[in-house]
């Protein structure tokens, strides 16, 4: 391990060399599924090295966009739920779990320690001891099959309350009894103060929720029965595990996989620049 | 269990050290009110869906239900601790099923978390050295596959490993005759050792634990498993390489720049001011390691039903519950994984916390 900055040319080289090392690493295993997505079957069982399909064919494209469907599959259905989904799920995470992060870095109230040694607990307790519980849980609330049944449960998750917590505690204190002296309450200090400096811990928090909510599968594979509430993970998994459909069928998957990839890799794209840089240092500075 | 994850706690605040303090500054005031209109939303939810349903499953592992009808209904009948037996002492399928998952996951944790944890701290570090060109580039590489779901990804790496698949013609350019990865039921160590000439297993190895003999224990990942290692490796080193690079970026820059100027060398600094200051990150990432690593579930949905050596205990538990409507033995074997889980994070914590207070 090394924590050198390559100031000399030959460190620099080696870092480029690493780096470009690991980054085709990284990165190859993509350009073969978007490449084998856009063969046939055969070639793509035969050839799977190969980034020119041959023939190039867009057939597994045209029942992934339901242009000629099987009717085993129903992507943009899929595609759908996952959105709705998703969109929900972490709009709930961020706010609440900033709420309760804050209170649990901050706020000095009763019981703090025991709903801090709960939220600690909480993130100790392995997803699968939920699914079985869970799965009756929505079962006797009504709840079972249903949206609200696969977007309440998660909403709110111990890792972000926690992960938010870590950062509230770096806000120097300053700041806050600064704005309280000036006669703030707490919600708008917390609210107008110290989540603009948290704001990279935010941004954080929305990708990697949105990520969890987008990718979620065990918990809605219990959560629901219906081939109608099909997320793209549960309904590529059936396709994948052998549920739907025959055969290798490796461009279908590869490019019902692409399809999942796809909206979480944009939106990283979109936010990553302002993962780069905290606002903290600046805050501080003025 | 209702101890702190490591020394931040000591770091939030002196204060709360002495919580009952006889007067309260104004700054305080209103704290208590707010503390809990802040945190009740987010504790309703995981009392409901969390903690609620953790006290039914306890109640289910103690008995025979099927999962059709009311858990409380009478044709479900309370057995005691017969499923804990099933898995845990009574020599059958359900013990042995149960073994070779723990020894499968046990193999998983040790190489992964080591590994992902050196790792991205490793790749954090290359990718934020500021006289790097093209960074976001780098990064952006690295980052790619934690975005991708663990289904998407594994059905991609299930391709790359087939048979014929990219992995084994690249092997073969090399000359090696790649095994048949996601069916391979070998283990590694066993593997090396019949090509040293060991192929029988030694008489004291026949002695078994949990319905596995101690050679089956001491046979190492099998080489689907070895997928499913090298896929978590790959995937999850991205997502913590981001907390290492968040955390690299509160390292202000004129602390770097001001021991640069003392004439510290580039590993010195490493060591002495950005390790130290990274020390809470490592300490997460480690720990949320060990806690995921053991509850390895997506990926083995996808393999372990053609390979028995990547059926992971999460797995299992559901196998048991949703395919063979043994809901009762599936809870327990995730209540044994729960507890597991909940020792080995004890256990960390405890060793966290003396490491921070020497």
């Amino acid at each position: 391990m090394s924590g050198r900055n390559y100031t000399s040319p030959h460190r620099r080289l080696i870092a480029y060399g690493l780096l470009i090392f690991f980054a085709l690493l990284y990165i190859a295993p993509f350009f073969l599924q978007v490449a084998n997505s856009f063969k046939t079957d055969p070639d793509a069982t035969a050839n799977g090295l190969s980034l020119v399909p041959h023939p190039p064919t867009v057939s597994a494209w045209n029942e992934i966009f339901g242009i000629s469907s099987t009717g085993v599959t129903d992507f943009p259905r899929w595609l759908f739920n996952s959105a709705l989904v998703a969109l929900l799920i972490t709009l709930g995470r961020v706010f609440l779990d900033s709420l309760a992060g804050y209170a649990l870095a901050r706020l000095d109230f009763r019981g703090r320690r025991l709903v801090f040694g709960l939220v600690i607990a909480t993130l100790a307790v392995p997803g699968v001891v939920l699914l079985i519980p869970r799965f009756l849980m929505l079962k006797e609330l009504g709840l079972f099959n249903t949206y609200p049944g696969m977007i309440l449960p998660i909403c709110v998750d111990a890792t972000g309350i926690f992960m938010m917590r870590q950062f509230f505690l770096q806000v120097p204190p300053a700041l806050e009894e600064a704005a309280r002296i000036d006669g703030a309450g707490v919600f708008t200090t917390w609210w107008r103060v110290v989540l603009p400096i948290v704001r990279p811990a935010i941004i954080t928090l929305t990708i990697l929720s949105f990520q969890s909510a987008w990718n979620e599968f065990a918990f809605f594979e219990v959560a629901t029965i219906s081939p109608k509430y099909y997320t793209l993970t549960t309904g590529l998994a059936d396709l994948v595990a052998g549920g739907l459909g025959s055969a290798n069928q490796y461009p279908l998957k590869l490019g019902a996989a692409l399809l999942t990839t796809i909206p979480v890799a944009i939106l990283f794209f979109m936010f990553q620049r302002y993962l780069v840089r905290g606002r903290l240092e600046g805050s501080l500075k003025q | 269990m209702g101890t702190t994850l490591n020394g931040s706690a000591a770091v939030a605040s002196p204060a709360s050290r002495g919580r009952r303090r006889s007067k309260r500054s104004p700054l305080t005031r209103g704290q208590n009110l707010f503390g809990w209109i802040f945190v009740s939303p987010a504790l309703a939810v995981l009392v409901i869906f969390l903690v609620l349903p953790i006290i039914l499953a306890l109640y289910i592992s103690f008995t025979d239900w099927s999962g059709i009808t009311s858990p409380f209904s009478h044709l479900v009948h309370w057995v005691g601790f017969q499923n804990y037996r099933t898995i845990l002492t009574e020599p059958g399928l359900g013990q042995s099923n149960f073994g070779t998952a723990v020894r499968n996951n046990f193999y998983y944790v040790i190489t992964v978390v080591p590994i992902q944890t050196a790792l991205s701290l490793w790749l954090a570090i290359l990718v934020n050295n500021k006289f790097l060109k093209g960074k976001g580039l780098f990064r952006t590489a690295f980052y790619f596959p934690s975005v991708t779901s663990s289904i998407a990804i594994t059905t991609v790496f299930i391709f790359l490993f087939s048979t014929t698949g990219v992995v084994n013609r690249i092997l073969g350019f090399f000359g090696i005759n790649g095994p048949n990865w996601l069916y391979d039921q070998n283990g590694v160590i066993t593997t090396i050792l019949a090509a040293l000439g060991v192929h029988n297993a030694p008489s004291w190895s026949n002695f078994q634990v949990l319905g596995v003999s101690l050679w089956g224990w001491l046979s190492g990942p099998s080489f689907g498993m070895c997928v499913i290692i090298i896929l978590a490796i790959w995937t999850t080193s991205g997502t913590f390489m981001l907390f290492f690079l968040a955390a690299l970026q509160n390292v202000s820059e004129e602390v770097e720049e001001a021991s640069e100027i003392d004439g510290a060398s580039p590993w010195q600094r490493f060591r002495h001011v950005t390790l130290p200051m990274l020390r809470p990150v490592v300490i997460l990432v480690a720990t949320l390691g060990f806690i995921g690593t053991w509850q390895v579930f997506d990926q083995s949905y996808l393999t372990g039903p053609n390979n028995p050596t990547m059926v992971t205990p999460a797995f299992l538990a559901y196998q048991v519950s949703f395919s063979d409507f043994a809901f009762g033995e599936g809870a327990a074997i995730a209540f044994i994984l729960f507890a597991f889980i909940v020792l080995l994070t004890l256990l960390q914590r405890k060793f966290v916390r003396e490491d921070l207070t020497k």
